[in-house]
């Protein structure tokens, strides 16, 4: 292992050492809020790959996140599946959808791509919606209290839905950091730089990209299983353009292409509404402001900002 | 191995540039390819990998065709291409160019060393990032990565472009050295000096065609063939 390989896996080790105490140190309330906001990170760091790493610029993840909420929380709805089942169910549903999602969408690209991608999502969402009486419509349904237990441990509660969503948190970062650090990571990076010049490598662009969505789609698919068995709740506004909008948020502001991004950008983004809330009712004015001053000034993020000027080896 | 085109018409949408191109390059040999500017040399070695379209006339490689192929699939056949401008990916560092470069041939460690021999330069530079490069190291490393391929055909569009005299000099050993090991080198090359110090052949392109063929020997500097043709 090189230098910088090891600081590298130092660094996201000891975050994961931080966000650990940070359950002997936080308050209860923002124990709860920080366990949310691991898995919203998850779903930002699918989306990472895709857009941050790939160059996918998709409008349409609020797709695969809904996936995974309802592929998780139906057959625990409906057939009383335990959380472990429910939450493999919820991955391979987010994947099968990025795929499918991605064999009709990739034959586009650009703006074409995130329409295509935007329209499939509402499509989606209307689908919750037409088919209310099974998915429950915008209402959603709460996961009933058997399906939220693992080995034992009532995930209902503080301390266990922690450290799930910890663990959730920590196999999608370490699996990222191997990824993008792999040699199809390097080819996820050259696609995003430029599709012709790959072809010339002979790689076919359609099938890197393929992919890089799918993989994308089990992370979204993860984060919303994970969200409907830690938090107990599904329902179709998961699946509206906001959460489209989000991950791509969490991502600008964290740092595209960059590991640790998703996860900073999806701590900073939550900390700011909650102050904007505090506030003024308007608190999305003031996130659209802070996010227009980032833009200008520090336009590839905040630790892309930090890898370009000060620390080089940054994933 | 041989790369036999015969009549290749191709070109942008509706627009045609190359109109019936027939030419061949051998192994162990630099063919150079040398007309004035909008001929059409540099959307000939973009038709070869497949980058265009050929709507009509045919493509192979020791006898295997290779038109209509999708492009992705066309260096796998053997054919490399550096195009003008470098084109790097700048934010990979130069082992990671390298490596992407060599990853549909599975990365072999032999042939990655085998190419940092041809420009030991590069050795000293593999963790730096690539856009940070200078520019004759920029070429060297573009020519590298798509050494990693294993060419039997290596297409490079002016690769001595802008650069400094001693870069030229270590680029043209490069090419020499990779004649020497049987590769059949495309050059499309504007430079009288360079073209005359390298080629074995010369093409010379009018129009989207080849309108003379020579052999080098039998060219000198102010030979009426580059006024002709070049315009110098």
């Amino acid at each position: 292992m090189t230098g910088n390989s090891s600081k590298v896996w130092m660094l996201h080790l000891a975050l994961l050492a931080v966000l650990f105490s940070a359950q002997y140190w936080l308050s209860p309330y923002n124990v709860t809020n920080l366990s949310r906001i691991m898995v919203l990170a998850v779903f930002a760091m699918g989306y990472n790959l895709a857009f941050g790493y790939t160059g996918l610029l998709s409008l349409g993840h609020a797709l695969l996140l809904g996936a995974g909420m309802y592929a998780a929380g139906l057959p625990a709805q409906l057939w009383g599946w335990s959380a472990g089942p429910a939450f493999i169910a919820g991955i391979a549903g987010g994947g099968l959808v990025a795929a499918a999602l991605g064999l009709l969408a990739l034959r586009t690209a650009g703006v074409s791509f995130m329409i295509v991608t935007l329209m499939f999502a509402q499509a989606g969402y209307l689908t919750l919606l037409y088919f209310a009486p099974v998915t429950g419509g915008d209402d959603g349904f709460a996961v009933v209290a058997t399906s939220r237990t693992l080995m034992g441990f009532d995930l209902s509660t503080d301390t266990p839905r922690f450290l799930a969503a910890l663990m959730i948190f920590a196999v999608g970062l370490l699996a990222s950091l191997a990824l993008v650090r792999s040699p199809f990571g390097r080819t996820m990076v050259a696609m995003r730089e430029n599709e012709e010049r790959s072809r010339m490598l002979g790689y076919n662009p359609f099938t890197v990209k393929l992919a890089a969505l799918t993989i994308s789609g089990l992370y979204a698919g993860a984060a919303g299983a994970a969200y409907a068995i830690l938090f107990g709740y599904v329902g179709a506004s998961f699946a509206t353009i906001q959460y489209s909008i989000l991950p791509m948020l969490y991502v600008l502001l964290g740092g595209a292409g960059t590991t640790l991004g998703p996860f900073l950008g999806a701590l900073l983004m939550f900390a700011l509404i909650e102050a904007a809330t505090g506030i003024t009712t308007a608190h999305q004015f003031i996130v659209g402001a802070a996010l227009v001053v980032l833009v200008l000034f520090a336009p590839k993020g905040i630790l892309g900002t930090i890898r370009e000027r000060w620390v080089r080896w940054l994933p | 191995m041989a790369l036999d085109v015969q009549g290749l018409t191709a070109g942008y949408g509706p627009v045609t540039v190359l109109r019936g191109v027939d030419f061949r390059a051998e192994p162990g040999r630099i063919t150079c390819l040398m007309g004035r500017n909008g001929v059409g040399k540099s959307t000939f070695l973009k038709a070869l990998m497949g980058l265009l379209p050929a709507t009509a006339g045919t493509i192979s490689l020791n006898g295997q065709p290779l038109h209509g192929l999708p492009a992705h699939q066309v260096p796998r056949c053997g054919l490399a291409f550096v195009p003008q401008g470098r084109r790097l990916f700048g934010p990979l560092t130069v082992a990671e160019n390298l490596a992407v470069g060599g990853l549909v041939r599975r990365n072999d460690p032999a042939r990655l060393d085998e190419v940092l021999t041809l420009f030991p330069r590069l050795r000293d530079r593999l963790g730096q990032v690539a856009g940070t490069l200078s520019g004759g190291e920029q070429q060297m490393l573009a020519i590298a990565r798509a050494l990693c391929l294993e060419p039997k055909v290596l297409l490079l569009d002016e690769p001595t472009e802008g650069l400094q005299p001693s870069i030229i000099a270590l680029i043209q050993d490069a090419i020499v050295t990779l004649k020497g090991q049987g590769v059949a080198v495309v050059l499309v090359e504007q430079r009288v000096d360079s073209v005359l110090k390298l080629a074995d052949r010369v093409a010379f392109m009018v129009a989207g065609r080849i309108a003379e063929t020579r052999d080098a020997a039998g060219l000198v500097a102010g030979d009426p063939a580059f006024r002709t043709y070049v315009g110098v």
